[in-house]
């Protein structure tokens, strides 16, 4: 874990302790179900949005097509009768083509992934508007699926589904992003795309590849949203997701030219986001200024950062020049 | 500016800038070292150095941006312990830097007189275009300029943006030019203006200190050479004395062998590694390029920026699309449509740009070097960092990259570091063709010479290399064949009996070169 990381542990931390002090039903079993299921979706939804932005890309879609996934797949189950398991293979495999799309506009065609996205955004809600005719996915009474209701929002030995879900796929992309061949290449593409191609990398496979992987998840969380929801109107479901899950990259670090940041961390910026939401819920702060508080933590968040890094760098040369007045002299 | 011609004429003897004793130390280090210089009107001062040597302290603090420690600075007869940026400007003394300062989206008499542009009566205080352009017209002509003051800066050649610098350095009535490596992105051609500029800065009375690695460019220009070692002076060169090797020797307080280094005669040529049938580059569509680069040679590829010499390697490499021919590696028919396929086929590219395209400055010099031969740094896809820094530690020893260890960052590392690391990237694979552009641009002569010997090394052991260069020296002295292109076109092929600077320039600017005998090269 980076000092970064555990800076941010720290102030979930000192935030879960002040509310506590102010309200002890922070930590009941209850609300930390609640909050951890919150957690694990949108955790989902921002790794995948993670992926994006280490390239120095950005997906700014994601809530449009939570909204258009999760209809669908609400469409699918309950009024087409499919059985689940296809439905959801079939949800992720839409997913999985939009994202491609996107990544092939964006590397083939030289689209910048802000427009290509921001059309996403305004054309995925409108066309799940459309299917619904504006009106709302839901489930007819007395329709129940007990095994895809188990494992999207029941609960083991206290500890929702969905946050399992969540700590297994944290691990798997860890590994991905921190560990692994396409991980080292996502980082250098995000750092500094022209001298990767110019090492032989096939960038544009690999960015395609980290859309993808963002089409995924999302499509993912969007059947996690649905099935929590269970009932979508496509006209507000999901959104500003999008902005939630750059929020939380940004909040653990990731920078949005791209090359930076770390797993660990875009899932504290989560829980961070979540806690917020939670603080305003539990204080009884009008929930109108909910994004008002969100805004101002990123804020400051950034603001310190960015000052420490200052900071540090400024002591590592003054560091340096001590070094050198000791040992020999340089060059 | 009639100033001019009476303190040229009341100064001609007393130095118009002068240094004494001037010392400045930064945290552990001693940057310059009791160094005394003069300057006299119309004086052009060759400063040359290894980086490192104290140069660009010497800069700052003409330019006023440091204090020095001690010692005094004297312009014009006014002594000053320091100078600051308003006095530095407000006693004449200009800046032409390496890194152009201009708008490149303005035109030329916009950034002449940017922030200074005459304006127009009335409350909108708008430009007034016609006094600006007449304003701008005798300072193009006196550096001789061959483009227009409407041309946007865009579309000149890096040396008339030099030369447009040099004319907003005039507007400020200069009466010393710091010229700080300029000439090391240009070409031949465009070299050759420059200096004739600087021969017309003389004669107005003018002084010039012209900073250059380009030794012999120092050695045509110069009235004296200073020479700084180590924030000293190493010594100081009247005319008749400079030459090549006596600023070498100063330099580097030895000789160097480097240019024996270069081939021996009678190396046998071995077989044709790399070759480019009709091979059509973006820079010129309309015409074909023929070109065989053998085993075990160093084939230099001349010519003038423009030329189309960087359009080649790309397309080579892979950057660019071919746009019609086919090239050959080793007799098979190629089909590179990334670099990922060339590096895949054994052809390696060490680009112009090392900070942009050479290396991730924020990666590790590890992570750098494993960079293009990841998989084969990995166990099913999770890459092992212990065998990363087995290869990085070989090449790091190998190639004597300097730097604390393999994990430090590449961004901190000197310019010849950071072009090792390049290079040591390739040279973990195994090349069969390694193309190499402008491969010393920027480093100092010390690392250069590592640099040549490398790729002496690669020849030697089979390696096609092609190395394309603006420097003349590095082209004669290091080629075992340069091919020269011109236009688009390879204009000819010399042996190394017919080498000169004079044939590479006819071939340069596609003129016939003079050959030793009938039978030589050229086509």
């Amino acid at each position: 874990m980076s000092k970064k990381d555990l800076g941010l542990l720290v102030l979930i931390l000192v935030v879960g302790a002040v509310v506590t002090a102010i309200n002890p039903r922070f930590l009941s079993t209850i609300n930390l179900a609640n909050t951890s299921n919150l957690v694990a979706l949108f955790g989902i939804l921002s790794i995948g949005q993670a992926f994006v932005i280490i390239t120095g890309g950005i997906e700014l879609s994601v809530g449009s097509l939570v909204a258009l996934l999760g209809t669908l797949f609400i469409d699918f189950i309950a009024v087409r009768e499919m059985d689940w398991p296809l439905a959801f293979v079939l949800i992720i495999v839409l997913g999985a083509i939009i994202g491609f799309v996107h990544g092939w506009l964006i590397t083939r065609l030289k689209l910048q992934p802000f427009v290509v996205t921001l059309c996403g955004l305004l054309i995925y809600r409108g066309v799940a508007r459309f299917y619904t005719a504006d009106g709302t996915a839901g489930f007819a009474f007395g329709q129940n699926f007990p095994t895809l209701e188990y494992l999207t929002a029941g609960r083991s030995g206290g500890l929702p589904n969905s946050f399992i879900a969540l700590i297994v796929i944290a691990i798997v992309m860890w590994v991905v992003l921190h560990r692994s061949v396409f991980g080292r290449y996502l980082y250098a593409i995000g750092k500094n795309e022209e001298a990767a191609k110019y090492s032989g990398i096939r960038t544009g496979r690999v960015v395609i590849a980290a859309y993808v992987i963002c089409g995924v998840l999302t499509a993912l969380s969007a059947i996690y949203f649905a099935m929590y929801t269970r009932s979508i109107s496509p006209a507000s479901h999901g959104q500003f997701y999008e902005l939630y899950a750059i929020a939380a990259a940004v909040l653990g670090g990731f920078s949005l030219r791209g090359g930076e940041g770390s797993l660990v961390g875009v899932i504290l910026g989560t829980v961070l986001l979540q806690e917020l939401q939670n603080l305003v819920n539990l204080l009884g702060i009008p929930s109108s200024l909910n994004f008002a508080v969100m805004g101002g933590v990123i804020l400051i968040g950034v603001l310190v950062d960015q000052q420490w890094g200052v900071f540090r760098a400024r002591r590592r040369m003054i560091e340096a020049a001590r070094r050198d007045v000791a040992g020999a002299p340089a060059e | 500016m009639n100033y001019s011609e009476t303190s040229f004429a009341q100064s001609t003897t007393a130095p118009f800038l002068s240094l004494e004793a001037v010392r400045k130390t930064y945290p552990g280090v001693v940057a310059l070292d009791g160094f005394s210089m003069e300057v006299r009107p119309g004086e052009v001062i060759g400063l040359v150095g290894e980086n490192g040597a104290g140069k660009s302290t010497l800069m700052k603090i003409l330019g006023g941006v440091t204090r020095p420690d001690s010692g005094t600075v004297t312009v014009d007869g006014v002594a000053h312990e320091g100078l600051t940026v308003e006095g530095s400007i407000g006693s004449g003394i200009a800046f032409v830097h390496q890194e152009l300062n201009l708008f490149e989206n303005l035109d030329v008499a916009a950034n002449i007189f940017f922030g200074r542009e005459p304006l127009k009566a009335g409350p909108l205080r708008l430009v007034d275009r016609a006094k600006l352009r007449e304003m701008v017209a005798p300072l193009l002509k006196r550096v001789g300029a061959n483009f227009s003051a409407d041309a946007p800066v865009a579309s000149l050649s890096l040396a008339q943006q030099q030369m447009v610098e040099i004319a907003k350095a005039l507007s400020i009535r200069a009466r010393l030019v710091i010229l700080d490596e300029p000439t090391s992105s240009l070409p031949i051609a465009e070299t050759e203006k420059l200096l004739d500029v600087i021969k017309g800065l003389k004669a107005e009375g003018i002084s010039v200190i012209f900073i250059s690695h380009r030794l012999h460019e120092v050695e045509r220009v110069a009235d004296r050479v200073v020479v700084l070692r180590d924030g000293m002076l190493a010594g100081t060169l009247p005319k008749d004395q400079i030459n090549h090797d006596q600023m070498v020797k100063l330099m580097i307080g030895r000789m160097l062998k480097e240019r024996e280094k270069a081939s021996e005669a009678g190396r046998a040529p071995g077989r044709v590694a790399l070759s480019a049938d009709a091979v059509r580059t973006s820079a010129y569509p309309d015409r074909p390029v023929d070109l065989e680069v053998r085993r075990g040679e160093i084939l230099g590829l001349a010519g003038l920026v423009g030329s189309g010499r960087t359009e080649l390697a790309r397309v080579l490499f892979g950057i660019d699309e071919r746009l019609g021919g086919s090239v050959t590696l080793e007799g098979k028919t190629l089909n590179v449509r990334s670099a990922a396929d060339a590096v895949a086929s054994g052809i390696f590219l060490v680009p112009e740009d090392r900070k942009l395209t050479g290396i991730l400055l924020d990666l590790s010099i590890a992570e750098n070097i494993s960079l293009p031969n990841l998989p084969a740094h990995a166990k099913r896809s999770l890459v092992s960092t212990g065998a990363e820094i087995a290869t990085a530690e070989k090449q790091k020893k190998d190639l004597g990259i300097k730097a604390p260890s393999v994990l430090t960052r590449t961004g901190t590392l000197s310019g010849g570091n950071q072009q090792k690391v390049v290079l040591a990237k390739w040279l973990a694979m195994n090349p069969k063709v390694m193309i190499l552009d402008e491969p010393t641009r920027g480093i100092d002569i010390g690392a250069k010479a590592e640099i040549y010997g490398l790729m002496r090394a690669l020849a030697d052991a089979g390696v096609a290399v092609l190395m394309i260069s603006s420097d003349m020296e590095e082209v004669i002295g290091v080629s075992d064949r340069i091919a020269v292109m011109h236009e688009g076109q390879i204009s000819g092929i010399l042996d190394r009996d017919d080498f000169s600077q004079e044939n590479v320039l006819l071939l340069a600017v596609g003129k016939k070169p003079k050959l030793a005998h009938a039978a030589g090269g050229a086509q």
